[in-house]
């Protein structure tokens, strides 16, 4: 615990000293500072708590407890498992999208942005995020995710010279806002019920209406910032619009909070323990709904952060599946299912903040080389960028749930979870938990053409546009924390068993699920299983070096011709007919479109030989054009009808109070 | 587990042996139908040798990565051949969730393709890439439906977790027992697994290895780029995918025999060969827009299995 506490006043204190350059005149003397000091306050700050972390011979249960000076609450923390494994994504992303945002915020120019005020909010995102993981308090818990919802708002708010950006932030704004509007109501629900400001002690005396209320309330606020459809909507806004070391970060660790929050909730609500059926079977549709609606709207997209957004929108919905499963598990009492639902959804957060996390540092590395993440107008940098190119194909890879990489480890415990509702006692929980087998795998099927799409658009073939052409390129010195990224990647999926271990250590922590029949085998089992996929993982890598050895030497002698590409018989082949993201997805497209909403235009000259045409390709988030904007200007045609009453006219204002008053005091007469 | 570790290589050995024969046999059964003599039997073996024998054309525009792709698919297919019982002999590596890591192995190798036929820049490989991409990605949950079939029907069986998890199990024979005594439902399940194996092995109705325009391609054509050695991995590879899901129908239908079962698993897998051929000779390629409707047919055959054998 002194590690944790001492990491927590590193972020705050270093968060205050990024005060003093931001208030200096801009010059390069004051943004160096703030880099600095950001840099070093958040690398103290995350070092400590990755200490405080894996610090060997520690409690399960480490907590700490002081008066916070306000009449009620208390500062009062505590580390168990869950939060240990919440909390390693935020120092550790933490940290090396930190040492990222470094080494490309040196380029920027003092005048246009405030490095000070930058790292202001990125220290004190970091800090909320840490408190909110760790508070047992619910005032405290209120008061970081505060906190951990403003700063990004700033972060996101980077470039703020942009129209896009500021209306991005704005939607993240308000998103954040009706989540917490809803958490408001939830915890002062919560603490009229049960009494108690206690964040940590399971709830006992709940009526069945009120537990009910409660988890509803929890599903809205938490799902908001998980991302959870339909309120996903600003995720595709807010990360394209972010500084990408920010949006790695938001994507690999902050929405996780609202994850964090679902699992604390379920636990904390569950009567004994024990989850009512109807909660799993809502969690479980409601990520098989996310991840679907997110995988395919991310193949629709050509801009690759966009792109990425939606994905992890995707991503969240497949944790939040496992989540559901191990709940169905838990409240039948099927060990097997509680253990690896719960397990594969933690490990799927640890696995997505690796990859994300990469693959968004990689977009904002392709950003900065080209000036665009438009797939149509990249093309070839994997010649310019080699090093670049290995580690997002790392990435694409992992996030394809491709053995030998992490992403596949999470696949595999979550699907045996689901696949054992074979076991369960009905006919339709049985078909439902299959079928969602076959939805969860045909997903991953999705990822896998989306992510080669993404990485064969900006990185193979040829230059589409003069972006691609005119690369600014950078050595390995700019992006080693990619690198250590993409090793994590290799990493986390050829160490999967530990992963496991301790994540089904805070599973069982959670719910009492180790009398459960099949908790013990899932473990033994699981264990074994991914030991081996491991095993034949590193075997399929060694082959394939020795084999690609042995094609080297014996080509070695007879030597390797080059000529152009076979285009066909076409005597050459130009970039402009190079095929695009639009027509690499058209074959799904075909089929799905009307599920991935994408709009297809098409204007041309008429006549028998149009000199002029052009094919537009989109793919607008429906529910923000069709549900969310009619909503909100509904909501604003009733503001600005309620403006009769406010004109600002100080004499009329007076006579509200008097009307007001005299309506009091006739009331207290009747 | 002696005897057993080694009948299980020497089948293995048989099947990297044997399998580029598969596509001799296709190819002799199509020449007949048509009334030709055909090319010799042993002609893939014959490309295999010459091919290995030569040097290589790359592209300029390519990577280094082109040149790793047909080594890493046939790694990574080898891999997940090794995963499957072979001959009635149950996997030395079988474990929980093994059909998952076979699947996505293959996944390994399709991606890898994939990839190396974008790093090339032409609009044909492209094309291919893009389609290879999307019927893979429509056949995935096909698939996954049919293993689900069997692993519920094992664990009804009363099988424990681990083994009912398994391709060892689903595949090793004893799903043949299970429609051999009565579960008359389950013989759908190999139709589904040899609708599959015409779609990942790109065969006709879904894509003509044979075809002479490249527009109406789809596996050639993301491999047009290859010469030499790296030809030569991709076409094996390509032969122990057909071996892989020859083996997949053939585990389906072949009861557990003992020590000669073998034999009737490699004379199926030779009979699905000239079933392939049979439906080459009698039907044309689809059009790319029908095939969506072919795998919708495979998938609604995989879920009504699913759904009939859960009602019992």
């Amino acid at each position: 615990m002194p590690f944790f506490l001492a990491a927590l006043g590193i972020f705050a204190l270093s968060a205050l000293a990024c005060l003093v350059p931001s208030l200096l005149r801009p010059s390069k003397q004051s943004a160096h500072l703030a880099n600095v000091l950001g840099l070093l306050g958040t690398l103290a700050g995350s070092v400590c708590g990755l200490l405080a972390l894996f610090w060997p011979g520690q409690p399960p249960l480490a907590s700490f407890q002081a008066q916070l000076g306000l009449p009620f609450g208390t500062f009062s923390l505590a580390l168990d498992g869950t939060s240990r494994i919440f909390l390693v994504p935020v120092f550790g992303l933490g940290l090396l999208c930190a040492i990222q945002g470094f080494l490309s915020l040196r380029h920027e120019r003092p005048s246009q942005h405030n490095l000070g005020v930058h790292w202001l909010f990125y220290l004190l995102l970091l800090l909320g995020l840490t408190l909110v993981l760790s508070a047992r308090d619910i005032v405290l818990f209120l008061i970081s995710w505060e906190i951990m919802s403003l700063a990004p708002f700033f972060l996101i708010d980077f470039n703020d010279s942009d129209s896009r950006v500021r209306d991005a932030s704005w939607v993240y704004l308000v998103a954040a806002h009706l989540g917490a509007v809803a958490l408001l109501a939830f915890f002062v629900l919560f603490w009229q019920c049960t009494g108690s400001l206690s964040w940590q002690t399971p709830v006992t005396n709940l009526t069945e209406t009120q537990r009910t209320l409660l988890f509803v309330l929890a599903l809205a606020g938490f799902g908001a910032k998980a991302g959870l459809a339909p309120m996903h909507i600003w995720l595709p806004e807010a990360h394209p619009a972010a500084p990408s070391h920010v949006s790695a970060l938001l994507s690999g660790a902050m929405i996780n909070a609202g994850l964090y929050g679902i699992i604390r909730t379920v636990s904390l609500l569950s009567p004994k323990g024990i989850p009512p059926e109807w909660w799993g079977w809502l969690i479980l549709l409601l990520g098989l709904g996310t991840a679907l609606m997110g995988i395919l709207k991310a193949l629709a997209q050509s801009n690759v952060k966009r792109l990425l957004a939606y994905s992890s929108v995707e991503n969240m919905g497949i944790m939040t599946m496992g989540l559901g499963c191990a709940m169905i598990g838990q409240s039948l009492g099927n060990g097997w299912m509680a253990l690896a639902g719960l397990a594969a959804c933690l490990m799927h957060m640890l696995n997505h903040a690796t990859f994300k996390g990469l693959l968004f540092l990689a977009a904002g590395e392709v950003l900065h080389a080209t000036g665009t993440v438009n797939m149509a107008q990249l093309g070839g940098l994997a010649k310019k960028m080699p090093v670049l190119a290995a580690c997002f194909a790392t990435g694409c890879a992992a996030i394809a749930c491709l053995p030998p990489f992490n992403g596949f480890t999470g696949e595999l415990t979550l699907a045996l979870s689901l696949l054992d509702g074979s076991s369960l006692a009905s006919t339709e929980r049985q078909m439902a938990l299959l079928l969602s087998f076959a939805a969860l795998c045909a997903i991953s099927g999705l990822a896998l053409t989306l992510y080669a799409k993404a990485y064969g658009m900006v990185f193979l073939g040829s230059a589409r546009s003069g972006f691609a052409e005119n690369v600014h390129q950078k050595s390995w010195h700019g992006i080693w924390p990619l690198m250590v990224l993409a090793l994590g990647c290799l990493a986390l999926g050829l160490l999967a068993r530990f992963v496991f271990l301790g994540t089904g250590m805070a599973a069982a922590e959670l719910f009492p699920m180790q009398t459960l029949t099949g908790f013990s085998q899932a473990r033994t089992s699981l264990d074994q299983s991914l030991t081996t996929v491991a095993a034949i993982s590193g075997c399929v890598l060694l082959a394939t070096a020795l084999l690609v050895a042995l094609r080297k030497h014996t080509l070695h002698r007879r030597g390797i011709r080059f000529m152009p590409t076979w285009a066909c018989g076409y005597q050459r082949g130009t970039s402009r007919i190079e095929y695009t993201d639009a027509s690499f997805t058209e074959p799904l497209a075909r089929v799905l479109s009307p599920l991935m909403g994408q709009k297809v235009s098409i204007s041309q000259e008429p006549g028998l030989f149009p000199r002029y045409s052009q094919l537009l390709v989109k793919a607008p988030d429906r529910l923000r054009r069709y549900v969310y904007g009619p909503l909100f200007a509904a909501i604003e045609s009733v503001c600005n009808a309620l403006k009769i009453f406010q004109h600002g006219k100080i004499h009329l204002y007076i006579l509200y109070i008097l009307a007001t008053v005299v309506g009091l005091l006739i009331w207290g007469l009747v | 587990m002696n005897t057993a570790f080694f009948s299980y290589l020497a089948n293995l050995a048989l099947a990297l042996l044997l399998a580029p024969l598969l596509f001799g046999v296709i190819n002799r059964v199509k020449a007949k139908v048509a009334g030709r003599h055909g090319k010799p039997l042993l002609q893939t073996y014959y490309d295999l040798a010459k091919l290995f024998r030569k040097s290589e054309v790359i592209s300029p525009t390519t990577g280094l990565f082109f040149q790793l792709a047909p080594a890493l698919q046939l790694v990574a297919i080898l891999a997940a051949l090794c995963l499957l019982p072979l001959g009635g002999n149950a996997s030395p590596l079988a474990f929980a969730g093994d059909f998952l890591l076979a699947a996505y192995l293959l996944g390994l190798g399709r991606f890898a393709m994939i990839v190396a036929a974008l790093e090339t820049g032409s609009s044909f490989e492209g094309m291919g890439a893009s389609r290879e991409a999307a019927f893979s990605a429509l056949a995935e949950p096909i698939f996954f439906l049919a293993i689900s079939v069997l692993t519920s029907l094992h664990l009804d069986l009363g099988e424990t977790h681990d083994w009912a998890f398994s391709l060892s199990l689903l595949f090793g024979g004893q799903s043949a027992g299970a429609w051999l005594s009565g579960k008359f439902e389950l013989l759908l399940l190999p139709i589904v697994f040899f609708l599959l194996l015409l779609v990942e092995n790109s065969r006709i109705p879904v894509d003509d290895p044979t075809t002479h325009l490249e527009l109406t391609m789809i596996h050639e054509v993301m491999i047009l780029d290859h010469s030499g050695p790296n030809l030569a991995l991709i076409l094996y590879a390509s032969a122990l995918k057909l071996w892989f899901f020859a083996s997949l129908v053939a585990g389906l239908l072949v009861p557990d025999l003992g020590a000669m079962g073998f034999l009737l698993w490699i004379a199926v897998i030779f009979l699905v060969a000239c079933a392939i051929g049979l439906v080459e000779s009698s039907m044309a390629r689809l059009r790319l827009k029908r095939v969506t409707t072919f795998l919708g047919g495979a998938c609604a055959m995989a879920a009504l299995v699913l759904i009939f054998s859960q009602m019992r």
